[in-house]
């Protein structure tokens, strides 16, 4: 119904960011002395580092997302919200908070210290911390989702029949949940570039994404550079596919407040045990950044406030791009249109960045495009959450009013202005809000780019880590996560203000 | 004169004929029993459904290009005939104007039809505060200030109480069916064809029957009629 050119357009700049980057990488990928000894390390430790960090999210999920479905206590709709948080959350605050607890002179070290132990969070380990923290409490709502979905009444047929709920009920649900929550953690770990760039390192903890990272960088090698980012895309293929197979459980969905009457709770003890590990687990490291970041406030440099400004204005132009696409995506409709709003899953930032480098290369300073090409990668990264959201409510929009505005010749700019937009204003808020947040957070095409006048916000606060200012840094992580939650906040609140549908 | 001529409609595998036409200034009842293609026909006549052969004509002309909104046609569906974000005044204004740029002239057009359906004053409300039977009149409105020579009911008022839906028929009846509209419904309650139908057209087994008289259709009813009525009436 509306015209089809916003929708062409969309299509275009996510093809052109998902698969045109491939072709310039492939056609750039330098294959002649094949892969090197260090190569197929950084290949093995990626692969061996993701099933360890799914499969360490997934095993502790279970526990606590099993006293989460069957307890009911105070603020235990908090912790479930609490558990959404960390996709919003920049990859590179949440380690400062991991390094406050684990890191050298964090809690556990202080207290492992007085028994002359000690551990260090760089390395394999670390990375699977970092991946942990991050994916547990999405493994926890996946968990959690497969608990609650199963019927009341069959929990009371096995009481009456005074069966294993845990035989019968429980495990034949997690063989169904567990391995896809598994897989979509394992792809979540092939390419969280900034955990393995501020964790990683050195020849035994590099990634193929870090292994670009420094192809590019640091030797400038474009072929190497290209080979690896053709071998990182083609992990995340395989990946992908596998997870595509599997239906995966929405995780966004909301309904995790009830609670299911059960008759064979007897050991409370070990429930909330679970509970309070996984709270603590999570919160510890987030309460470090709020007490490391406010006396760190007053240390950051001028130069933070310039790159806040950059972050804020890439994240808010993403934002906004991002919800016109899916607009127009979901106007447009089709098969093609689900197609091309899952390829952004597949696509890993560092790829997705290492392409586009080879395409402007040739004709413009890198860091002049920084910024803008940020925003454009971060927009169609964030594609596939925003369109989600927005879509179905389109869908709503067009199966309830569609006929209707069709007889009263209400097309094109007018459908679009007097029905859609104010209809489909709270899924757009949040699409955009997500959006903001993730680009907000975001350290990966970045990193690629910039030069130190184009710094967004995360990477100045990484290079204040490397400098090992890390009192300046926690500042700058506080001011990071205030202003990711501000941004989604206000965009989500926007689209929610005033509707009365 | 609206003319089905040789019509043939496929919606999956359910497939409907119909052959006839509808004279200027009558009212015209369909009925037949659930699932028969009683909104299938009317979707075809308001162009929302191609058909696979055959052709719906308008003073001659055959409307198959013309978009629904092009058609000399109004429409009242189950539901969803109002949109909820608007005002009573807005969504009654799309009539004259799609965009909603209403001159101040429009806007006294609106609140005269507004008085016409018994609605004085309700301009600035959104249909949530407004009852059932309110909002139908509304719906009404809309349709009576849009002015088409053509008026397709597809059971509008199925969700309200008898006693509203037969005074909404009744408003049908004094304020739409006049000046030489033709009014096609939508029922599946013969009282409601009795009461404001000149003629009815009986949707059954794949075929849509010629429009007969009310009255004399009722009193010597075929077999199809007879087997949707059941037993005990007609």
């Amino acid at each position: 119904m509306i015209r089809a050119l916003p929708g062409v357009l969309s299509a275009a700049l996510v093809l052109l960011l998902t698969l045109g980057t491939l072709a310039a990488v492939f056609l750039r990928a330098d294959v002649g002395s094949g892969l090197s000894a260090a190569d197929w390390a950084a290949i093995r430790f990626t692969v061996s580092q993701a099933v360890i960090s799914a499969l360490l999210s997934v095993l502790f999920a279970v526990p606590v997302a099993r006293a989460l479905a069957r307890r009911q206590f105070r603020g235990r709709g908090a912790l479930i919200t609490l558990l959404g948080a960390p996709f919003l959350l920049p990859v590179i605050v949440a380690v400062i908070g991991l390094l406050a607890v684990f890191g050298r002179n964090g809690i556990v070290n202080d207290v492992l210290g007085l028994f002359g132990w000690n551990v260090s969070i760089y390395g394999f380990h670390g990375v699977v911390l970092a991946h942990v923290f991050f994916n547990l409490p999405l493994a926890t709502r996946l968990i959690l989702q497969g608990w609650l979905a199963i019927p009341a009444e069959r929990f009371r047929l096995a009481a009456t029949l005074n069966a294993s709920v845990w035989r019968m009920l429980e495990w034949p649900m997690l063989r169904l949940v567990a391995p896809g929550a598994f897989l979509v953690i394992f792809l979540i770990c092939l390419t969280s570039f900034a955990v393995a760039l501020t964790l990683g390192g050195g020849p035994r903890a590099t990634t193929v994404e870090l292994a670009i990272y420094q192809a590019l960088r640091f030797d400038f090698d474009l072929g190497r550079a290209a080979l690896l980012s053709c071998i990182q895309f083609g992990l995340c293929v395989v990946a992908a596919l596998v997870v595509w197979r599997m239906s995966i459980v929405d995780a966004m969905g909301a309904g995790l407040d009830r609670v299911v009457q059960r008759w064979d709770l007897n050991r409370p003890i070990w429930d909330y045990g679970m509970i309070a590990c996984a709270a603590l687990f999570l919160l510890l490291p987030l309460g470090m950044v709020v007490l490391q970041g406010l006396p760190g406030l007053f240390e950051l440099p001028q130069s933070i406030w310039a790159a806040a400004l950059r972050s804020i204005l890439v994240a808010v132009g993403s934002a906004f791009l991002c919800a016109g696409m899916s607009l127009a995506l979901a106007l447009r409709g089709g098969a093609l249109v689900a197609v091309i709003g899952v390829l952004p899953l597949a696509a890993s930032g560092l790829v997705v960045g290492t392409g586009a480098f080879l395409i402007v290369f040739p004709f413009v300073r890198p860091a002049d495009v920084a910024l803008i090409v940020t925003m454009l990668a971060n927009a169609t990264l964030a594609l596939p959450f925003a369109l989600r959201a927005i879509a179905s409510a389109v869908a709503d929009v067009q199966a309830d009013f569609g006929r209707l505005a069709q007889s009263l010749r209400l097309t094109g700019w007018a459908w679009l202005r007097i029905v859609v937009l104010p209809r489909v204003r709270r899924p757009l808020g949040f699409g955009a809000g997500l959006a903001a947040a993730l680009s907000m957070g975001d350290l990966g095409v970045i990193t690629l780019f910039a030069g130190q006048a184009q710094e967004t916000l995360p990477l100045a606060m990484y290079r204040l880590m490397g400098a090992y200012r890390m009192d300046a840094a926690a500042g700058a992580a506080l001011v990071l996560v205030g202003l990711s939650l501000a941004l989604f906040w206000i965009f989500d609140r926007g689209g929610r203000a005033n509707v009365d549908m | 004169m609206l003319i089905c001529k040789a019509l043939e409609l496929q919606q999956g595998d359910f497939q409907l004929s119909a052959d006839m036409q509808f004279e200027a200034g009558q009212v015209t009842a369909l009925i037949g029993p659930s699932g028969a293609g009683k909104s299938t026909l009317l979707a075809a006549l308001a162009g929302f459904l191609a058909p696979i052969s055959g052709a719906v004509l308008w003073q001659g002309r055959d409307l198959a290009k013309d978009a629904p909104g092009d058609r000399p046609m109004s429409v009242l569906f189950q539901d969803n005939n109002l949109f909820p974000h608007l005002t009573i005044a807005q969504n009654i204004g799309l009539a004259l104007r799609p965009d909603l740029r209403l001159s101040p002239a429009e806007h006294a057009q609106v609140s005269d039809v507004l008085a016409r359906v018994g609605l004085e004053g309700f301009e600035d409300r959104k249909p949530a505060a407004l009852s059932g039977g309110q909002q139908s009149r509304a719906a009404l409105a809309r349709v009576l200030l849009a002015d088409r020579p053509v008026v397709l009911l597809d059971e509008p008022f199925a969700a309200l109480g008898p006693g509203l839906k037969n005074e909404m028929l009744d408003l049908v009846q004094t304020v739409l069916a006049t000046s030489g509209r033709s009014l096609i419904m939508v029922t599946h309650d013969p009282a409601d064809a009795k009461r404001i139908a000149d003629q009815v057209v009986l949707v059954a087994n794949g075929h849509a029957t010629p429009p007969a008289d009310t009255s004399t259709l009722f009193a010597n009813p075929p077999k199809a009629l007879v087997a949707y009525l059941g037993a005990g009436m007609g």
